[in-house]
């Protein structure tokens, strides 16, 4: 069901990457992203997929959560694989039938893009299962914040995420309420030619947005009255402090980064 | 006369197999008469809007069976889409379904889905708007333009329109005044007066459920709790409260009457006390 | 004693849409509520109550007469975040006023727009989650808590920004029997311990009968204004104006339509059956 759905879940915890700044998480993160598109060789990627595995374990993130995380994605990844095997040319031909020619190299092409998925994917769960939403909408902020010199209303935008984040649970139990409250009225959401289908949403999705609508106006009133002017002069109870782990959180990335890129240099 | 609904042994299980399973209703049983007024108690969480959802289909038993005039709802597909229709639901805060362009659409909206002709559709629509009191003219308008306590009436009426057999209500007062809230119990009670129709209706005041229903049946923590008139169960006033739920205020005052001395049985409405108390008085003064 | 909020000849129509006329909601109301007490506002829908609550704090403006809070006219735009710092509210739909999904986070919502150093913010958080008894849901989700903890983390959200006055638009309208108690126990701990002046709209006698002063609203005007005891011994005008007195009190108001000798003041169950045993013996 609906219910079921969980988007940038957090799990808590005290580890030592939860206990980073969300800043450097965010920019651990481009970094390795950086890394594993510089990766090349099976050793670049052995290199990255240690790193990888280490950070879980120091995280405590059950590996279960992570594969369960994976299951949306088989389909891309599937399709990847596929489209990199067909459409890769290669030298050595290792089966030719028809108009289809697989090659070892577009088997060996397809395997790295998968790989590279499936390690951004992870790394990309790894944040957000260590970071609460909230934090990485702060750090996100703060790490924006030269962009407010160029008029970027980055505030507003972390605001109107932070909010977003707030009331995703909220909608979607309203959509299942909804939905029941239909059905109780003979709606038929299963049955019938795609468009009959489309057309059965329209009962569901109006009363969504009406009360989308109605709780927007209502929690504009309620955040004028709590003295929500803006960004301007607004502090922050939590501020956001880099400790010692986080600079040695940044040299693991850079060595990491570079370590990489020289692999690269030599053709590894 | 057999009944006409009979829950045996019902039992639902939430997220069955993961970390997050649920019991929301253990081996609930209870049978249901035609033409009954029956109220459901329990706190939040009791398990009473998961039975609600058993009832016309929307759930399905983990185990147990729920049996529609002698036929158990999920014998069939077809079964369960005429048990849809046969018990109407009406879920808390139901104004918020409401989607259509006019009043008149939305309240037709159950009777289409049933497949009826256009003349039978405009029949009940217009039925069931005069049940809850709604005029003609207010039939062309948006239901969004409604106060509402007119709102939560329109929603009642699109499920009235299909005419069910037994109407479930979740708090059909919830949030409203005094007298909208006086005039919902009066559209419900008319419309089971017309079409002897059995009403369940879920309720957090005690002094509606004491007032209106004929029986009741209080849940707690997913069990079937009690199942009695409301004579017996509010006789049970101190379990009611050791389970975290209201008594009528009347019943209260009746309970301290009696431990100050007097001899007197537990009330749970005004008309009630104010006879049992007129009598009392005469008893002294004629004494 | 100060006032809190003083309500002079209030004007105030709702703007007509697309050339229509607007609804006059107050002709010419006048009403005081003096610091540190508690005054609850009732009134069947439609007779002004949340449009005179709005206007406790400029997010409506007179269109005739002045509102002032803590002595200042809430008309003037420069005093805006002083008067909303001072006079908190709480709305109907807890779900519609939580603004972040950690608990703390949302509480500390108010003095951050405040701009309250952080370590006092984290004081003030932690101060009034346990002042609302929710300290130790302070990294939960609000999304899964009851409704009647929710409402309490709005109310913690309105006490951090340490506010005179509080008002509450029908907090416990959407709450079942368990929340409202809680509520209610909250608002009153809040008014009696911290002396915050607390006006409370509501359908519910026996909440109004809790606090020290009752308005009823009727059309736009006052229609009975005193103590508890004092408004709901007139069960006749509550009646004709659509309201019903509490429980204790229309028991004993039938009894004295039935002849018995009855006094309409009683609102607790311990004082009504004292007087039922009384009169019963006499």
């Amino acid at each position: 069901m609906l219910k079921d759905i969980t988007l940038g879940q957090f799990f808590p915890g005290n580890s030592f990457i939860h206990r980073l700044d969300p800043r450097t998480k965010l920019v651990m993160l481009v970094v390795y992203i950086v890394a594993l598109f510089v990766a090349t060789s099976w050793i670049s990627y052995a290199v990255m997929l240690i790193f990888l595995v280490g950070c879980i374990l120091i995280s405590k993130i059950p590996g279960k959560s992570i594969v369960r995380g994976m299951k949306p994605m088989v389909i891309i990844l599937i399709f990847t694989a596929v489209l990199n095997i067909f459409m890769t040319a290669g030298e050595t031909v290792w089966l030719h039938f028809w108009i289809i020619t697989i090659t070892k190299e577009g088997v060996i092409r397809a395997f790295f893009m998968v790989i590279r998925i499936l390690m951004l994917v992870t790394g990309t769960f790894l944040l957000t299962y260590t970071t609460s939403p909230i934090a990485l909408t702060d750090g996100l902020e703060s790490l924006l914040s030269p962009l407010k010199k160029i008029k970027l209303p980055v505030h507003e935008l972390s605001m109107m995420m932070c909010i977003a984040l707030r009331f995703i649970p909220t909608l979607i139990e309203e959509t299942d309420k909804i939905m029941s409250a239909q059905k109780a009225r003979g709606a038929d959401f299963e049955t019938g030619s795609l468009i009959d289908r489309v057309k059965a949403l329209v009962p569901i999705l109006i009363p969504l947005f009406v009360s989308a609508f109605r709780r927007a106006d209502e929690l504009a009133t309620a955040m004028e009255c709590r003295c929500y002017h803006g960004g301007e002069g607004r502090t922050k109870m939590k501020l956001l402090r880099y400790t010692r782990w986080d600079f040695e959180a940044y040299a693991a990335g850079v060595i990491l980064l570079c370590g990489i890129i020289i692999l690269a240099h030599f053709g590894l | 006369m057999a009944p006409i609904l009979e829950i045996k042994n019902l039992t639902h299980t939430y997220s069955a197999g993961t970390p997050f399973e649920h019991k929301a209703l253990d081996s609930v049983s209870f049978s249901v008469e035609r033409g009954e007024f029956i109220g459901i108690i329990g706190h939040t969480g009791s398990g009473k809007s998961t039975l609600m959802q058993h009832m016309n289909g929307l759930l399905k038993p983990t185990s147990g069976n729920v049996i529609l005039d002698g036929v158990d709802i999920w014998q069939d597909k077809k079964t369960t889409r005429q048990a849809r229709f046969r018990v109407g639901l009406v879920f808390q805060y139901p104004e918020y379904q409401l989607f259509e362009e006019t009043v008149y659409k939305d309240i037709a909206f159950g009777p289409k889905n049933m497949g009826l002709k256009p003349d039978e559709v405009d029949r009940r629509v217009r039925e069931a708007a005069s049940f809850v009191n709604l005029t003609e003219a207010q039939l062309k308008v948006s239901p969004f333009d409604l106060s509402g306590g007119q709102k939560r009436r329109v929603a009642i009426a699109g499920v009235i329109a299909m005419e069910p057999e037994i109407l479930i209500l979740d708090e059909p007062t919830a949030g409203l005044d005094p007298v909208s809230r006086e005039e919902i119990l009066e559209n419900i009670q008319s419309y089971r007066r017309a079409k002897n129709a059995t009403i369940m209706m879920v309720s957090h005041s005690m002094n509606d459920v004491a007032r209106l229903t004929e029986r009741l049946l209080v849940m707690n923590g997913s069990r079937l709790a009690m199942d009695g008139t409301p004579d017996e169960v509010f006789t049970r006033a101190q379990e009611l409260l050791d389970m975290g739920l209201d008594i009528p205020e009347v019943t209260r005052v009746f309970l301290r009457l009696r431990e100050l001395g007097l001899p007197v049985d537990p009330v749970y409405s005004i008309d009630q006390a104010v006879a049992v108390l007129k009598k009392l008085k005469e008893g002294t003064a004629h004494a | 004693m100060a006032t809190a909020i003083s309500v002079e000849h209030l004007n105030y129509a709702y703007p007509g849409v697309d050339n229509t006329p607007g609804v006059a909601v107050f002709a010419d109301l006048n009403l005081t509520v003096e610091e540190g007490s508690f005054v609850a506002i009732l009134g069947s829908n439609g007779c002004g109550k949340s449009t005179l609550a709005k206007h406790f704090n400029s997010i409506l403006l007179p269109s005739g007469g002045k509102v002032y809070v803590c002595g200042m006219d809430t008309a003037n735009d420069d005093l805006l975040i002083k008067i909303r710092r001072n006079v908190g509210m709480v709305f109907q739909n807890p779900d519609n006023q939580i603004v972040a999904n950690v608990v703390e986070e949302d509480v500390a919502f108010g003095p951050e727009n405040l701009g309250i150093a952080s370590p006092e913010i984290r004081k003030r958080v932690d101060n009034a989650l346990k002042q609302v008894g929710m300290y130790e849901f302070r990294a939960h989700a609000p999304h899964l808590l009851s409704g009647g903890q929710k409402q309490r983390i709005a109310i913690a959200g309105i006490i951090a920004m340490e506010p005179k006055c509080i008002v509450l638009d029908e907090p416990t309208a959407m709450l079942d029997p368990k929340g409202r108690r809680e509520v209610m126990d909250t608002v009153l701990k809040l008014n009696r311990e911290k002396g915050i002046t607390v006006v409370l709209i509501t359908h519910h006698m026996d909440e109004a009968a809790q606090a020290q002063r009752v308005v009823v609203l009727h059309k736009g005007d006052v229609a009975a204004d005193g103590t508890p005891k004092e408004v709901f011994s007139q069960v006749e005008l509550l009646h004709r104006i659509g309201l019903a007195a509490p429980e204790t009190v229309e028991l004993c108001y039938e009894l004295r339509q039935n002849g018995l000798h009855l006094p309409l003041d009683r609102l607790d169950i311990e004082e009504c059956a004292q007087a039922l045993y009384a009169e019963v013996k006499a």
